[in-house]
């Protein structure tokens, strides 16, 4: 591409005047990512998330050896070597092909998770900071009984309740992690609810349940992306977790956080058995939290008009 | 007007780095003023508030001060060390701007406020200090200022609030006042009552006055001199009592677009911007 | 001529506070009314209790002969519009000119938008280059504009303008008040408008009634105000400041 077509391709996204509704929205999302864009740090966080997202798509191509079946008679508890990139673990499985097969199960707790926490939360808050009142009161005080729990040990007791197993260790997860988010599509509401578009769509008949989804939401949706994304590797850690107490990924589940609780006994010996899914949970997680904080730079909504 | 100058202000530019680039909210701007009421007229973005900033050292960090002469009494404001202006500011110029509410502070009682002005910038003791700050309300026409003294500036009512501020302002003596929009947040019958005491105190005391203001005719009727601001420029400076003549369109636009009791005139002539009036 | 709007006694009270304390008035179809008054006067509240936007505590509001009741239904609000002050706070930061519009009209299940939408933007002199810009990429009086065309793209037949230029620069100010005039002849609107401006009131008026604290002070023609036959003092203080600063020496 010419260097002129990138330039009149840029006006055309930074236009004062859009002609339709596709260049406005193309415009808005591109002040965003320049935005977004202009932040180093944020842009390797993203590197990162894009990383993990290739390695779970193409591990089948990636991993050269099974994840969940090791040669016993041969290869247990090696080191690090050409063969074996980061080893192989007590029962013989190459390292390596586990943490690549485990990026995938790593993405479906953080996205399960995601889906499941963040809508709830953003509606609970939403409603009752817009309703207010008894609703308002009982959504919220059901909001701090959950929140008065350490998140770790309220999900180990959905777990224990619900029985071990990754599914239902998302399902505990998400059960616990909503209620931050409640807080801030509440807070959020509050600052809207009383502004004057807000009445303005009243005053043309609009149902309150048209005016939370469609006019209010919109407003909390980015604080609550922001919150989300900075929470990922504390989802991800608590997952680990879960893994780690033998309550969350049951074996032979490639699982970051049970790899380490396996690793756990030979960490003095075999250092990489445990090391290395380690390392893979700090960097995913740091990557999630370049991403956030990129992305509350861009999002912020009190930026939002500039 | 007695011919000495208080402040001179030759081609005073102020630019602000934005993401697009350099916007010049002010784009050399000249006057001069004596002792005598000078107002300052505009509309919404014509630099009116970022000169008045600009003199007072109020400026944001990021934007950048310009002019070739920038002198308050004969000294250079610009070459200044930033202790000396703050030495002068509050001592020798004072600025009121337009909502009590943000700037007073609200966990002190007023009557400390203005004492603690006063001690600031004069060696006096507390006991002096409250007793001109009980004066200084006084002369402002606050009623009962014992009572005024003692309390928070969310206890007072705007016009109130709007009083104590000026008697702040004015309690250290400055040779130099900007009134930035003073009485824009006030009641119309209530802004009467306030100019009326500025109007009085200024006159007594002899100083200088900056108006600043968007409303044309209240400036007009107020203030000794006009200056008229466009897009960071001086269109025009006039004599309040020519201002009926005044020669530039923009001048005429801006008086002519307002409704006035007993003019009747259906629509109301518009002012057609000239892009040659910002060049 | 019947009433568009008549009001009878009307009491707001907000916690313990009486904004209003038994205000009446009423306004004929086609006619343009006007509201006068100092902040704290109620003038805007009486506004907000017409929309049902501030509690009625007492009293009772009819428009075009149907008596209201607590709750406002759709076919009102194909009535009654609102033009708010602030034109920077009353249109939503994330949607398009083209959303903002759109929204009472699939809210009333209007069919023909597309060219409603057009029609509006044109009228109020902003033509379609604006349908696609978002609230952010308008300047004031643009934004005001567009506050208008929304408030006439359900047609209503009374406008409720709350201070709708104060937020404004001069120029622009008149720019706003000759299109609200315009419309006006051209859809035969009945206005109520509200202003602290007096000579805002009697340019756009033809009756008004100056407010204080809640009540009604008294209630007069636009003329009668021009050739100053008031009869209370208070009338004749807005009167005179609003002639400008007087020095006294």
């Amino acid at each position: 591409m010419s260097v002129a077509t990138i330039q009149s391709r840029r006006e055309w996204l930074l236009s004062d005047r859009p002609a339709s509704r596709l260049q406005a929205r193309l415009g808005r999302a591109y002040v965003a990512w320049r935005r977004f864009s202009a932040n180093r740090l944020a842009l390797v966080g993203m590197l990162i998330i894009i990383g993990l997202l290739v390695v779970a798509a193409l591990a089948d191509v990636l991993a050269p050896y099974s994840p969940t079946f090791g040669d016993l008679k041969n290869a247990r508890l090696l080191a690090p070597s050409a063969a074996h990139w980061f080893g192989t673990d007590d029962l013989g499985r190459d390292i390596y092909s586990r943490i690549v097969y485990g990026a995938r199960w790593t993405l479906y707790v953080v996205i399960l998770v995601a889906i499941i926490a963040a809508p709830i939360g953003l509606l609970v808050g939403a409603v009752a900071g817009y309703a207010g009142g008894w609703t308002d009161t009982i959504l919220m005080r059901i909001t701090d009984i959950f929140l008065a729990f350490p998140k770790l040990v309220l999900a180990l007791a959905f777990v224990a309740a619900l029985g071990p197993g990754i599914e239902n260790a998302v399902l505990a997860i998400a059960i616990t992690s909503w209620p931050p988010y409640a807080r801030i599509a509440r807070a959020e509401t509050l600052t809207v609810r009383n502004s004057d578009y807000i009445k303005a769509v009243q005053l043309m008949g609009a149902s309150p349940f048209r005016i939370v989804l469609r006019h209010i939401m919109p407003m909390c949706i980015s604080s609550l992306i922001i919150r989300v994304t900075l929470d990922m590797a504390g989802i991800i850690l608590t997952a680990a977790g879960l893994g780690f107490l033998g309550l969350g990924a049951q074996p032979p589940l490639p699982e970051w956080g049970a790899m380490i609780a396996s690793g756990r006994r030979f960490i003095l010996d075999q250092w990489w058995v445990a090391a290395a899914p380690g390392a893979a949970i700090l960097i995913v997680s740091l990557g999630f939290n370049l991403l956030g904080d990129g992305l509350r730079d861009a999002l912020d909504p009190r930026s939002g008009d500039q | 007007m007695s011919g000495d100058t208080l402040l001179d202000v030759d081609d005073l530019r102020v630019t602000f780095p934005t993401r697009t680039g350099l916007v010049q909210a002010v784009r050399g701007v000249s006057f001069s003023l004596g002792r005598e009421r000078l107002g300052i007229v505009g509309e919404s973005g014509s630099g009116k508030s970022q000169t008045g900033r600009a003199i007072m050292g109020l400026t944001p960090p990021q934007a950048q001060v310009s002019a070739k002469k920038l002198a308050f009494d004969g000294m250079d404001l610009l070459s200044m060390s930033p202790r000396q202006r703050r030495a002068l500011r509050g001592n020798r110029i004072a600025m009121i701007l337009q909502d009590p509410k943000y700037s007073l502070d609200p966990v002190m009682s007023i009557g400390r406020q203005i004492a603690e002005t006063l001690r600031t910038h004069e060696k006096v003791s507390k006991a002096e200090a409250r007793e001109r700050a009980l004066a200084m309300l006084q002369a402002v026409q606050i009623r009962d200022p014992a009572r005024v003294f003692d309390l928070y500036p969310h206890e007072v009512s705007g016009g109130m609030g709007q009083r104590a501020m000026i008697a702040m302002m004015l309690i250290t003596g400055p040779e130099l006042m900007i009134a930035d929009e003073p009485t824009s947040a006030l009641d119309v019958t209530v802004q009467l009552d306030v100019l009326n005491i500025l109007d009085k105190l200024v006159a007594e005391r002899g100083m200088g006055l900056i108006f600043i203001s968007h409303d044309l005719r209240l400036v007009s009727s107020f203030c000794d001199r006009v200056v008229v601001m466009y897009a960071g420029k001086v269109v025009e400076q006039i004599k309040a009592s020519e201002l009926r003549d005044a020669r530039h369109p923009y001048t005429r636009g801006l008086l002519n677009c307002m409704p006035r009791i007993g003019f009747e005139r259906h629509p109301l002539p518009v002012l057609e911007r000239k892009p040659e009036w910002s060049a | 001529m019947t009433a568009a709007i008549a009001i009878d006694g009307l009491e707001v009270i907000f916690d313990r506070f009486r904004a209003l304390k038994g205000v009446s008035l009423e306004v004929k179809e086609g006619e343009s009314y006007g509201l006068v008054g100092e902040s704290g006067s109620g003038k805007s509240t009486l506004l907000r209790a017409i929309t049902g936007l501030a509690p009625v505590a007492a009293g009772a509001i009819t428009v075009n002969g149907k008596r209201l009741g607590k709750t406002r239904d759709k076919a009102f609000y194909r009535d009654v519009q609102m033009v708010f002050q602030d034109p920077y706070g009353s249109l939503h930061p994330r949607q398009t000119v083209d959303r903002l519009l759109q929204e009472p009209l699939a809210i009333h299940g209007i069919a023909d938008g597309e060219k409603r939408i057009e029609r509006a933007l044109d009228e109020v002199g902003l033509g379609t280059g604006f349908r696609f810009r978002y609230a952010h990429q308008l300047s004031g009086g643009q934004r005001q504009r567009v506050a208008i065309a929304r408030a006439l793209i359900l047609e209503p037949s009374i406008l409720l303008l709350d201070e709708p230029t104060s937020a404004l620069d001069a120029s622009v100010q008149a720019e706003v008040l000759n299109l609200l005039e315009e419309v006006r002849r051209r859809r035969k609107l009945t206005f109520l408008m509200v202003s602290h401006d007096l000579a805002i009131i009697t340019h756009m008026c033809e009756r008004l009634m100056v407010m204080q604290n809640g009540e009604a002070v008294e209630t007069l023609t636009a003329s009668q105000l021009i050739g100053h036959r008031v009869s209370a003092d208070y009338t004749r203080n807005l009167l005179r400041a609003s002639e400008g600063f007087v020095r006294t020496a």
